[in-house]
Order: structure tokens, then sequence, then C-alpha cells
């Protein structure tokens, strides 16, 4: 397999989970029982106080269904979704913030995810790969040991519970960070910028916390197999030295799963960082789509979704187009 | 049967690895970790298979005690701000996300063993559109999924319909690791020996391949226990499952939503993160456990 072969492969892979994705999140909220625009039309009823006519209703129904896209038969409304969503990277207004559109709502909290979320991964992917290299090519010393039990308690603990447990820790009994961050809007001045990082460092470190555990535990296990390996005992018998060894030998070779495993993860990686903003009132998508769910704002969720599973699927075909470059055996075969 | 398999797999080992000491202290570690495991979970699954019965009252009823008392015999871990006893509440909650994560692990066990075999020993065409679903299913992010679920069908939803949801979007890593132990498995002679002995393909695979599997087939079990329970929590924490049952999510819904860190309530969250993080512990040192004995005893990773 080239490295032409290789790409072009991942570029099919990468269309066909965008197909799925974007396929799944137009079908399953349409086969569920409930129908948004039923319960958009009883909140209105309900602020009118029941003055709407049976007249009224109808006609506000297919107001909303040809603003939203839920006109025609499902075929024809999967088609327009596609094309909305392919072609112009539209997804309507927002209910709550109407007419304000969705697709401008998800861009100005974009970067406020991307920027957490990628500094926090590759702190994590760092900082629990050193971990576990060390655990795993130390393996036959006592202390190293020690570095895995942090690898196995950290790792099974869900995001909540570290997110709300860090909040319990750093923000109430010791109480370093604001119980209630409060996140500057408008132009970015240097002291605002100090605040934003100030503030963001809990959430930063939930992360951080999430991601150490399973790359510490996974990183042990691979070093310690590459270790046994005898190119690396060859190493030693040369007169490398450990440094050299554990780096330039162990490493190099023990990295490469990490890599795609990396790629692999982003889609729970990405789940935790959503729910990290929600819980830290962290002003990225995932505050967006907390608020949306709560109000019922479709179109908003729907915007968020479609533009997460594209970060996602774009962030994976980067990391695994760069995966040549680390793996030679790829790129000469 | 998983002590036993273990302590099989520890009997089987020690004669094979003479240079020792090493060795030894490793598998000291493996059967530490899988008896540490499986005592936290027994102590979960009889305690909220037991405590239940003698349960006072429903503890998801509102205003059944006074409010927000301190911890006392009576109450073991005192009231909440809704008037329950939290810690027959935490029983409940236990109870429910176990029940939960036990009928996801089912489904999803049962869905990733027969795609994951099926497209690793069939191969072909069948193996490549069937490994590009479950890429996608691994890549596509579930939680903004299951949010606008859960925002479409609250209300209506039941407790089950979460559990149904999670299955839906849980099985691709579970196929995903056994269609890579069928590829391997496939290539084996006693494979060859059985098909040229003229057992058809299915017969193959339920006889010859499956036994094999099943044991990664426990582990993929409490693993998916572990995700469920860990899930549905989630979606709990922020209000958009069934947050009236029990679980070990909504407890801690309740608890952010009335402010007990502010009211000075500790155990409202503290008691359901601590019990959380035992829970999860538990498993996933019964599930790596598990997996690391068996490696050992049959040579299949």
């Amino acid at each position: 397999m080239g490295v032409l072969q290789y790409v072009a492969k991942r570029v099919g892979l990468y269309f066909a989970v965008l197909f799925i994705g974007l396929t799944i999140t137009f079908l399953l909220p349409r086969l569920m029982p409930a129908n948004p625009i039923d319960g958009y039309i009883g909140q209105i009823q309900a602020r009118a106080s029941g003055a709407l006519t049976a007249d009224d209703i109808v006609q506000l129904r297919a107001n909303l269904e040809q603003l939203y896209g839920l006109k025609g038969d499902l075929f024809s409304q999967y088609v327009s979704y596609l094309e909305r969503v392919v072609l112009h990277f539209d997804f309507g207004p927002s209910f709550t913030y109407y007419p304000q559109p969705v697709s401008q709502m998800i861009f100005n909290a974009l970067p406020w995810t991307l920027g957490l979320l990628l500094i926090a991964t590759l702190v994590a992917w760092l900082l629990g790969n050193m971990v576990g290299l060390v655990a795993g090519y130390f393996h036959t010393k006592k202390a190293a040991t020690i570095l895995e039990v942090v690898g196995i308690l950290l790792y099974p603990i869900p995001y909540y519970i570290l997110a709300i447990s860090v909040i319990l820790l750093l923000a109430y009994i010791f109480p370093i960070f604001p119980l209630s961050p409060t996140f500057p809007v408008g132009q970015m001045t240097p002291q605002k910028f100090g605040m934003v990082i100030y503030n963001s460092l809990l959430p930063a470190l939930t992360l951080v916390l999430a991601g150490f555990g399973w790359n510490i535990l996974s990183m042990k296990a691979l070093a310690v197999a590459t270790t046994e390996e005898p190119y690396v005992t060859y190493a030693r018998l040369k007169g490398a030295s450990n440094w050299t060894r554990m780096v330039r030998y162990v490493f190099r070779n023990a990295m490469l799963p990490q890599v795609t495993a990396l790629a692999l993860s982003l889609g729970t990686v990405f789940n935790g960082a959503l729910l990290t903003e929600m819980l830290f009132s962290y002003p990225g998508v995932g505050l967006i789509m907390r608020t949306a769910a709560s109000g019922g704002d479709y179109n908003v969720l729907y915007g968020a979704i479609a533009i997460s599973i594209i970060a996602v699927a774009t962030a994976g075909l980067v990391i695994d187009l760069i995966y040549p470059l680390l793996d030679p055996r790829i790129r000469h075969k | 049967m998983t002590t036993e398999s273990s302590s099989a797999a520890g009997a089987a080992a020690i004669p094979a690895a003479p240079a020792a000491k090493r060795r030894d202290s490793l598998l000291w570690l493996l059967n530490a970790r899988l008896a540490i495991g499986l005592s936290l979970i027994t102590i979960f699954i009889v305690g909220s298979i037991v405590l239940p019965f003698f349960a006072p009252a429903d503890p998801s009823l509102q205003a059944t005690y006074l409010k927000n008392m301190p911890m006392s015999w009576e109450h073991l871990l005192g009231t909440n701000a809704i008037g329950q006893d939290i810690f027959w509440f935490l029983v409940f909650a236990i109870r429910n996300s176990l029940i939960l994560g036990v009928l996801v692990g089912v489904g999803v066990t049962i869905i990733s063993t027969a795609v994951g075999l099926s497209a690793g020993y069939i191969g072909g065409n069948y193996e490549r559109v069937v490994m590009l679903v479950v890429d996608s299913f691994i890549t596509i992010p579930l939680l903004p999924i299951l949010i606008i679920l859960g925002a479409v069908i609250r209300g209506n939803s039941s407790f089950l319909t979460v559990g149904a949801i999670i299955v839906v979007f849980g099985w691709a890593w579970g196929a995903r690791t056994i269609r890579s132990m069928a590829l391997s498995l496939r290539e084996r002679e006693f494979i060859n020996m059985a098909r040229f002995s003229g057992a058809s393909t299915f017969a193959i695979i339920t006889r010859e391949i499956f036994p094999y599997v099943s044991a990664y087939m426990v582990v993929g079990f409490i693993n998916t226990i572990l995700f469920a329970v860990n899930t549905e929590a989630t979606l709990a924490v922020i209000g958009l499952s069934k947050v009236e049952v029990p679980t070990l999510g909504s407890i801690i819904f309740w608890a952010l939503n009335y402010n007990a860190l502010f009211t000075g309530n500790y155990p409202w969250l503290v008691a359901p993160i601590v019990a959380s993080i035992l829970l999860f512990l538990g498993l996933f040192l019964t599930s790596t456990g598990f997996n690391a004995a068996f490696a050992n005893k049959r040579g299949v990773a």
C-alpha cells in the first residue's frame, strides 16, 4: 500500500463518516414520536393564552415547516437538508435568537472549543505518553508501578465526576479559582486575555486529567512490549545511553499506535469537551448546545451536531494524513 | 467462573515463565486487580439487590422527610433539599444504573459479536462495508446526538428508551475488537481443519471461533456496563435523561440544581461521586484483570 493509496482510502473514509453522520442526525429526530413544531406551536399558544384560531395554527405550521426545512416527504427533506448543509453551510435561523443565523452563532463559539480542546488534548497526550513511557521502560523498577497506578485510578473516572471534583477541590475547598467563571466578550485586550486563560485553567485541567490516564496505561503496555525487542537490546550492547534508547528506540516505535488511537478517540474526547464546557459555563459549542437543548432550539442543535461531526472527522483526517510522515513503513512500501 | 479461570491462568503461566521474579510480581498484580475489582463489584451488586427490600419508603418521592437534615443513624447520609433520604436515593441510583448497564451490555454484546464475527470471518466486500459503518460510528461524537435525542423526546421518554439509544450507538468498539480477533483466528490450523472436514461457515463461527471470542465478550460486556452507566449519568447530569428516576447521574443533577455546595449539604454531592468512582474502578479493574488473566491462558489478546 503506497502513500497515494493510503491517502485515497483515508479520504474515502472521511466522506463516508460525514455522510453517515449527517444522515443519522437527519433521520433520528424524525423517527422520534415527538414533533418539535408541535412543541413550538404549543409554546406560542401558551404565550398567546389560547388566542390562536385553528386557521392561524395551520398557517403557522406551514410557515414553520418552510422555515425549518420540514416541508415535503422524507426524501425531498433529506435532499434539501444535505444541499443546504454541504453547499451553503446553512442551518437556518435560531428559534430563540431569531433571526440570527445558526451558522454565525456556532462559528463564534467554535474557536473557544477548538482552542481549549487542542491545547488540553496535546498536553494530555504528551504528558500521558511521557509518564507511560517511563513507566513502561523501567517496568522492572517498583517506582514505575506507582506511575501505572495513577493511570489505573484516573482512567475509569468519567468527565463529569472529574469536572465536579475539580470544582469542589480547587474552587470551593481551596478557592484558587472562581466558582462561576466569567468570560469577557468583545475586543480582546491583554488583560481580558489573561482572564480568559485563568478561567480556562479548570476546564483544561479536567480535560487533561481525563486524557492522561488512558495515555499512561496504553503507552506503558506498548513500551513494555517494545523494550523487549531485539533492536533495543542491540542498542544497549552498542552502548547507547538509557535516554537514547528510551526516546529514539522505544518511544519512536511505541508512539505510532498511540497516534492512531488518538485519531480514533477524538469523538470521545470531543464529547468530554462539550460536557466540560457545560459544567464550567465555558462559552463554546457545548454551552450553546446545552442552552439550545433546554430551550428546544432545534436548528441550533442540528447545526452544532453537524459542525461537531465535521470537526471531529476533519481532525481525524488530519492526524491520519500526518501519520505517513511518522511511519516510514507506509512511505516506502 | 471468572475467579476460576484466573487461578487456572495463574497455574498455567507460572511454569511457562521460569525466569521469574518479575513475572511473579506481575501475576500477583493481575490477580490483585481482578480480586479488588470483583470484590468492589460484588459489594455493589449484593447491596443493590438486597438493600432495596429494607427501604423505608420510595426514595424518589419528594418531601418524605424534613429538608437538609444532617447525617445521623436514622438518615445515614442525611436528607436533601427536596426531602429525600440521600442514602436510600443513592442505593436505588446504583441499582438502576447497574440494571441499565447490564441491559445495554447484553444488547451491545450480542450485536457487536454478531457483526464482528461475521465481518472478520466472511471478509470481502461485506467486511469493507461493515467496517466503514463501524469506523463511522466510532468517529461520530455521541454526546451531541444524544443531546438532540434527549431534547426531542424529553418528557415522553422512558428510562429504557435512553438505554436503547445507548445500544444503537455503543456496539461499534466491540465489533471492531471482535473482528480483529476473528481475523487472526481465521488463519489458524484448526479452522482450516474444520473447513476441510466440511463444516459450514455458520458452524465454524459458532463452534470454532466463538469459544475463543467468548472470554473477550465478558471483558467487552463489563466495559459496556461502564460505558452505559457513564453515558446515562452524563446525560442525566445535564438534565437530558429521565431525571426523576434515581441514577448515579440524576442524583448529581439534583444536587447541582439545588446548589448543594452553597447550602453546605456535602453528602448530597460527595456521596454519589465516591460511589461512582468506586463502581467505575471496580468495573475497570475487573475487566482489565480478567483480560490479562485470559490472555495468559489462551495466548489470544
